[in-house]
């Protein structure tokens, strides 16, 4: 799946330059702030799949619910479809609202216990007035039938549901309001193996026939390689490299990059010869309060050099659509 | 063969059909699952029809009024007066259940104006958690728990001329704020949830949001406190009227009667002893209800359909 194969030409979302800093009190007479989201330029465009990797604390979640207008940007500018979105959401009209929603990991969280299926799936409809009160069922059992589930799910409640279910339900409300940009924060991670494939093959079918366009995020490099079309990978609150799925799989470029990737574990001898090279990985992901001067990676990079420790580097394209952020490429 | 297979493909149709399981049959299972509820639930019935038929059911309905008997003033308990005779010679037992309908309308009044204006407070301040709004009803609330609740009921009931509907006044005052407290905190924790992220999102208005998706995931709460707070209500009333701050004479109201039962300590004991265990058997009813109520309420494994 390369990038010439489809028309990915217009931008739906693009980032600038965004920093999410959230306020944890002083420090000798310093204010500190957590880093979360610390200066990520992003594009994407219509009808693909960016997947956006990285570990654990490494700001995914956060870029993700800034787009979406949870947290105000402490820096930067969100534009979506021509559109400056840069505040936050209780001041966004509702038209920009239709067309950018977001599935959360906890299918768990993101239900109202207190309400069934019906007053979940309900809510968007009337809200952006997409069907009249005589059709409300009716579309509700469309919405149903379009994530495989039997409309009389429309009376249990969230309790009563698996956790699958309950996903499909999230997936459901979110794309009952015809959206054109979803964003995926790990939408399968809690779930278990043989229905995460269900809930992904739905997802893919649903992007094919919608021509919609998917923010997914993850930890699991193996799912990217399956099903997006380009890679983030991000570390520290920035990212490190963006590349399309087959180039960033079979010529990765940024150390960490190659880190992740040979750490995928793997089966047989064979898979494991595919892989680029033997890194082992080190370390932890530093505190996002007292990031390390330079390039955010050196305490953990094999391949430091002096000016790593100092100068953080800026993003370069090193091939035709492969961005990489490292002085190894500078 | 095949009929069988039929038939086996016909189960979950079936189950669907019936799949309705009667809530009240589930709420009752998890109430009674405590037999001690079931007491409390059987104690409060008692009370609450006694009291409404209270004319019908006592023996001597007009003791209840501006009446003396000085020939049977001080009987002790006998077959004639349960309870014994004041030192009017007024049947207690009548007197007692008479007493119960003022101290729950009392409490029934108390609850209603109380627990409305407790929530909605608590519901706005919980959403507008860290604004203005959210600091000035929190700290009005924080000042009025900070009063002893009896000290502040006394205190606004004297300054008013002493009557029922100022006693209720008092306590309803008094009332409120344990409510707000305990929505706020509720309230706070809810709008953190995810759900009602999904629906800011999706651009539900702020009315939705309070009333239908953080409202709902407080009542439980709500509910057990109001079952417990009967009991309360009614014992905060019966120290007013101990006092002399409720209810007036002739008409009977427990505290009152504990009361004027104290004088005549220890020769005519039942004067103060019946009026004093209808009290207690009456918070002791209350609170049993609600801790079935709050087992009801409680969402758990068997709430599944």
């Amino acid at each position: 799946m390369s990038g010439d194969a489809l028309t990915l030409t217009e931008t739906i979302l693009e980032v600038q330059n965004l920093k999410t800093y959230f306020s944890v009190g002083k420090a000798e007479g310093k204010p500190l702030f957590v880093k979360a989201v610390d200066g990520v330029s992003l594009k994407v465009k219509r009808g693909e799949i960016m997947g956006l990797v990285g570990e654990s604390g490494s700001g995914k979640s956060t870029l993700a619910y800034t787009v979406m207008g949870m947290y105000p940007p402490t820096e930067g500018k969100i534009i979506f479809q021509g559109q400056d979105i840069s505040m936050p959401s209780a001041k966004r009209s509702l038209s920009i609202k239709k067309d950018l929603q977001i599935v959360f990991q906890d299918p768990g969280s993101s239900l109202n216990s207190r309400q069934n299926v019906r007053q979940i799936l309900e809510l968007p409809l009337r809200v952006h007035k997409i069907a009249s009160k005589n059709g409300l069922e009716e579309k509700i059992v469309q919405l149903l039938k379009m994530v495989e589930l039997p409309p009389n799910y429309m009376h249990k409640s969230p309790a009563s549901m698996g956790g699958g279910e309950r996903q499909m339900i999230s997936i459901a409300r979110a794309l009952a309001t015809d959206p054109q940009f979803v964003i995926l924060d790990e939408p399968t991670s809690a779930l278990d193996v043989s229905i995460q494939a269900k809930i992904i093959n739905m997802l893919l079918k649903l992007q094919e026939e919608k021509g919609l366009t998917y923010l997914f995020i993850t930890h699991d490099l193996s799912l990217m390689r399956n099903i997006a079309t380009r890679v983030a990978i991000m570390y520290l609150g920035k990212i490190c490299e963006t590349a399309p799925t087959e180039d960033f799989f079979q010529a990765p470029l940024h150390p960490y990059t190659r880190m992740l990737l040979s750490s995928i574990p793997v089966v047989s001898e064979e898979e494991e010869e595919l892989k680029p090279k033997k890194v082992v990985s080190t370390g932890e992901i530093p505190s996002p309060v007292n990031v390390p001067p330079g390039c955010s990676f050196h305490l953990r990079c094999p391949e430091k050099r002096e000016v790593c420790m100092e100068v953080d580097p800026e993003m370069v394209e090193a091939e035709p659509g492969h961005f990489v952020r490292c002085h190894l490429y500078g | 063969m095949n009929i069988s297979v039929q038939s086996k493909q016909e189960v979950p149709a079936l189950s669907f059909s019936v799949r309705v399981k009667s809530g009240v049959k589930k709420n009752w299972y998890k109430f009674s699952r405590n037999k001690l509820s079931v007491v409390g639930l059987i104690i409060v019935l008692i009370i609450v029809f006694s009291a409404i038929f209270a004319p019908l059911i006592v023996p001597y309905p007009h003791h209840a009024g501006k009446f003396v008997d000085y020939a049977n003033a001080g009987t002790a308990p006998c077959a004639e007066y349960w309870f014994g005779t004041d030192n009017f010679g007024r049947d207690i037992f009548s007197r007692i259940i008479f007493a119960f309908r003022g101290a729950l309308y009392m409490a029934a009044l108390v609850l209603a104006i109380a627990v409305p204006i407790g929530v909605f407070l608590g519901l706005i301040a919980g959403y507008y958690q860290g604004t203005f709004l959210d600091t000035v009803i929190m700290r009005v609330t924080d000042i009025f728990l900070s009063v002893p609740p009896l000290l502040l009921a006394l205190a606004i009931a004297a300054v008013l001329k002493p009557n029922l509907t100022n006693a209720m006044i008092a306590v309803t005052v008094m009332w409120w704020p344990w409510y707000t407290r305990l929505v706020y905190g509720m309230a706070t924790s809810t709008r953190n949830e995810y759900f009602v992220k999904a629906s800011e999102l999706i651009g539900a208005g702020r009315l939705h949001i309070i009333f239908r998706e953080i409202l709902p995931n407080c009542l439980s709460p709500i509910f057990t406190k109001m079952a417990l707070d009967v009991g309360w209500v009614i014992l905060i009333g019966a120290s007013l009227s101990f006092v002399g701050l409720g209810e007036q004479p002739p008409t009977p109201a427990l505290g009152q009667m504990v009361s004027d039962g104290t004088r005549y300590m220890p020769d005519l004991w039942w004067m103060t002893v019946f009026p004093s265990l209808a009290i207690a058997v009456t918070i002791l009813g209350f609170n049993l209800m609600g801790d079935g109520i709050r087992d009801m309420m409680a969402k758990g494994e068997y709430d599944r359909e």
